[in-house]
């Protein structure tokens, strides 16, 4: 467990909790799983167009998003990765900015303001619906250790140049998250943030899984 | 059942003075409102042991084929016609309430026929079956797990589309899969018997969340030595204990919300910890037991906690059979260590303790996050089970001085050889500084050609219970020594730690595919660690 999970709650969240238990007690049954829209920070950040959003409120809430970490000077991993995360918006396409939204975090945001941001945004051929961000340093770290880009060793954990190449990719409505190494094939990556929509019953008879068992048999 | 009095030691009604982690957890400071600075412990409410019985988990029926509608495609399957099923099942992946422990309100899990654990599958060397999986699941499901299904037999010796490899298409609510499941011994060989397997999910990037949740159960092979019958009159057979007496126990460490709902991380990328440590899906159960023998079939169903368990009164027990294999003969040990999927078979005699004797199965190893064990062990450790002695019974007969003798190892100089280094890379997890690509496999074995493989922790303090599909191996040198006794049977699993290497002796036969090689802490494995490899027919 980590500490992410353990931030101080609104007196409002706990009210939920009681009235929940207490449902549970009256009722005889488990309450209603509540999803973890708590668990994001809502700090106030900027956009690499100088527009102020708040993280959870503005970016995640009720949204199907993508989410990485970077920094404008990264020598190495950074520019690979967001070099892929460009094909993963390609093979996205138009859903990008329409109904799935990117964006990347800076860990330098003393140096990475909103111009240079969108510099590099634009060097990168970056299309719209992904967005780069900054913010006062306590609020980009307190959001980088809640999102899990933490290295448990405190040393590597320092080393900026050697930070955590996973993409995150989820939607707050289902609570649903997952990740992967940002250096994945783009087109799996795309295809795995598309798990994260809501599946469609199929009929009983559908047997379709079956069937694509059998057409990836070897020869 | 909640009472008042929970509330109250929860903090919960006396005034507000509890504090709610991001995701329902309480806070460890709560009682005085202050905001804890550092990471604390998980702190799941506070349960009451040793108040309820270890459940029995029931055994799956099987069903009439007329009952499987549409009728099974043999087409589909490898050697159907050399295996033809005698008996099918059918298995519904439901979503249900559980009770994890009396005192925590009913949580949401995922199992097989909807109980946790799942049903039990009593297979039978020679005897093919058939089940098929459906997957009930709600598609509009809300929190952690994804409500697609893909169902691995580990480690059954079986044909690649009945394996549950993560990559051969999701079976989505409403749909299903059949396995076909051989009862055939690798190579023919009855050495190559497997005994004590499970089942459990293995969806892509999500088997930590979906097994969880509660995919997982038991799944035991039988033949004329392994017989089931204490009683059998066949003077081949082994006589183990059997019935009653034979009992599988899975554990899994979990975390509760302060409203006793089952929670799980999914932005913590180095593995998963609980706090409650669930057996057959109940915290802290007690089970009486007999003054005789007994067959524990020991299961760590993860996601990423390793175990070593001793009895409370540090009496040594009989290690008869490793990742669900005999072992050549019994050995007596001290503890019983697992990491995540491996199972142990333990003889446990009660006799020698007199009736109203209660005594502990404990945890002594410490574990402190996701990387690994720190391989302390603890001087009192964390009691999961109760046995409560209470009766007398008959006996199963003596031990066996030998099992099942193992299947010869024949090394040349043409033996092919390969290396396979499990690293972190990136803050994911790689092997051979490849990231899981399903497309591509890394190897291609030929049937009839056996290999050694070396296996290397890439270093950084991490632990990986590394997990082969499809074959059994032998473990030839851990560390450039000869491995322990306790090593030296067969094993689908093997623990990597920090700094280890090891060598093994493997090979592939009787279907051909793809399988996979991954690190069984579910987390690591749902991030990358993970490779493809194919079998192919003979040279």
């Amino acid at each position: 467990m980590n500490r992410r999970n353990f931030l101080t709650q609104s007196a409002m969240a706990i009210a939920q909790t009681v009235l929940q238990v207490r449902q549970a007690v009256g009722a005889d049954q488990a309450p209603a799983y509540r999803p973890g829209k708590h668990g994001f920070p809502n700090v106030t950040l900027h956009t690499q167009e100088n527009k102020t959003v708040r993280f959870y409120d503005d970016l995640v809430k009720g949204k199907h998003v993508v989410v990485n970490f970077m920094y404008a000077s990264c020598p190495d991993s950074c520019p690979l990765q967001t070099a892929n995360l460009v094909l993963v918006q390609k093979a996205l396409g138009p859903r990008v900015g329409r109904d799935i939204f990117m964006y990347s975090i800076t860990l330098d945001p003393t140096h990475d303001t909103p111009e240079v941001l969108k510099g590099y945004a634009e060097r990168f051929g970056v299309g719209p619906g992904w967005l780069f961000l900054t913010g006062r340093p306590d609020d980009t770290e307190l959001l980088r250790r809640k999102l899990g880009f933490v290295d448990s060793d405190p040393i590597v954990d320092r080393d900026k140049s050697n930070h955590i190449g996973v993409v995150l990719y989820g939607n707050d409505r289902l609570d649903r998250w997952a990740a992967c190494p940002a250096l994945s094939r783009a087109r799996d990556i795309a295809e795995y943030v598309l798990w994260m929509e809501e599946l469609k019953s199929k009929p009983a008879s559908a047997i379709g899984a079956i069937e694509r068992g059998v057409a990836a048999l070897p020869a | 059942m909640l009472t008042k009095r929970d509330l109250l030691k929860w903090g919960l009604v006396s005034g507000g003075a509890a504090l709610i982690g991001a995701n329902g957890i309480r806070l460890a400071s709560s009682q005085t409102g202050e905001v804890c600075p550092a990471d604390p412990p998980a702190q799941s409410p506070p349960t009451t042991p040793f108040i309820h019985a270890l459940p029995m988990v029931p055994d799956l029926q099987p069903v009439p084929l007329s009952q499987l509608n549409p009728p099974p495609i043999p087409s589909n399957h490898q050697q159907w016609d050399r295996f033809p099923p005698v008996r099918y099942y059918e298995i519904r992946v439901q979503e249900r309430l559980h009770s994890f422990h009396p005192e925590l309100p009913l949580t949401k899990i995922w199992g097989y026929n909807g109980i946790v654990p799942g049903p039990t599958i009593r297979g039978r060397y020679g005897e093919p079956i058939l089940v098929r999986i459906h997957n009930d699941l709600p598609p509009n499901h809300v929190g952690f797990g994804i409500p697609q299904i893909i169902t691995h037999l580990h480690n059954a010796h079986t044909a690649w589309e009945s394996d549950g490899n993560p990559n051969i298409g999701f079976v989505d609510p409403g749909s299903f899969r059949d396995h076909h499941y051989a009862s055939y011994y690798a190579g023919g060989d009855e050495r190559e018997a497997l005994g004590t397997l499970w089942y459990h999910d293995h969806r892509k990037d999500f088997t930590a969340p979906n097994a969880y949740r509660g995919l997982a159960g038991f799944f035991l092979y039988f033949d004329h030595k392994d017989s089931g019958n204490e009683l059998d009159p066949n003077p081949q057979a082994l006589r183990l204990p059997s019935g009653e007496y034979d009992v599988p126990i899975v554990f899994g460490d979990k975390v509760f919300t302060a409203d006793g709902q089952l929670f799980f991380d999914p932005f913590e990328f180095d593995g998963f910890l609980g706090d409650k440590i669930t057996v057959n899906g109940a915290i802290q159960p007690f089970f009486k037991v007999a003054r005789r023998k007994y067959r524990f079939r020991l299961l760590d169903a993860g996601p990423s906690r390793f175990y070593e368990f001793y009895l409370s009164d540090g009496r040594p027990f009989e290690l008869i059979a490793t990742d669900g294999n005999l072992l050549p003969a019994p050995v007596v040990v001290q503890f019983a260590r697992l990491g995540v999927a491996n199972r142990r078979d333990i003889i446990i005699d009660f006799s020698q303790y007199p009736i109203g004797t209660q005594v502990f199965l404990e945890n002594r190893l410490e574990q402190l996050d996701g990387k690994g064990p720190t391989d302390r062990i603890l001087s009192r450790g964390t009691q999961v089970l109760r046995f409560d002695v209470d009766r007398d019974a008959p006996d199963s007969p003596p031990l066996p001085l030998s099992l099942r003798s193992l299947p010869p190892v024949n090394i040349t100089a043409s033996t092919p050889r390969r290396t396979f280094v499990f690293e972190r890379l990136q803050g994911a997890w790689a092997i051979n500084g490849q990231f899981y690509n399903p497309d591509v496999p890394m190897a291609t074995m030929k049937h009839g050609v056996p290999e050694v493989w070396t296996i290397k922790n890439g270093g950084g303090g991490w632990s990986h219970p590394v997990h082969i599909h499809f074959e059994e191996f032998q473990l030839l040198l851990r560390n450039g020594q000869t491995p322990s006794p306790e090593e030296l049977g067969r094993h689908d699993v093997v623990e990597l730690h920090p700094n280890d290497e090891v060598q093994i002796y493997i090979q592939f036969r009787d279907f051909v595919g793809r399988y996979v090689m991954h690190c069984h802490n579910t987390v690591h494995e749902d991030h990358a660690m993970m490779t493809r490899f194919d079998v192919t027919p003979g040279p």
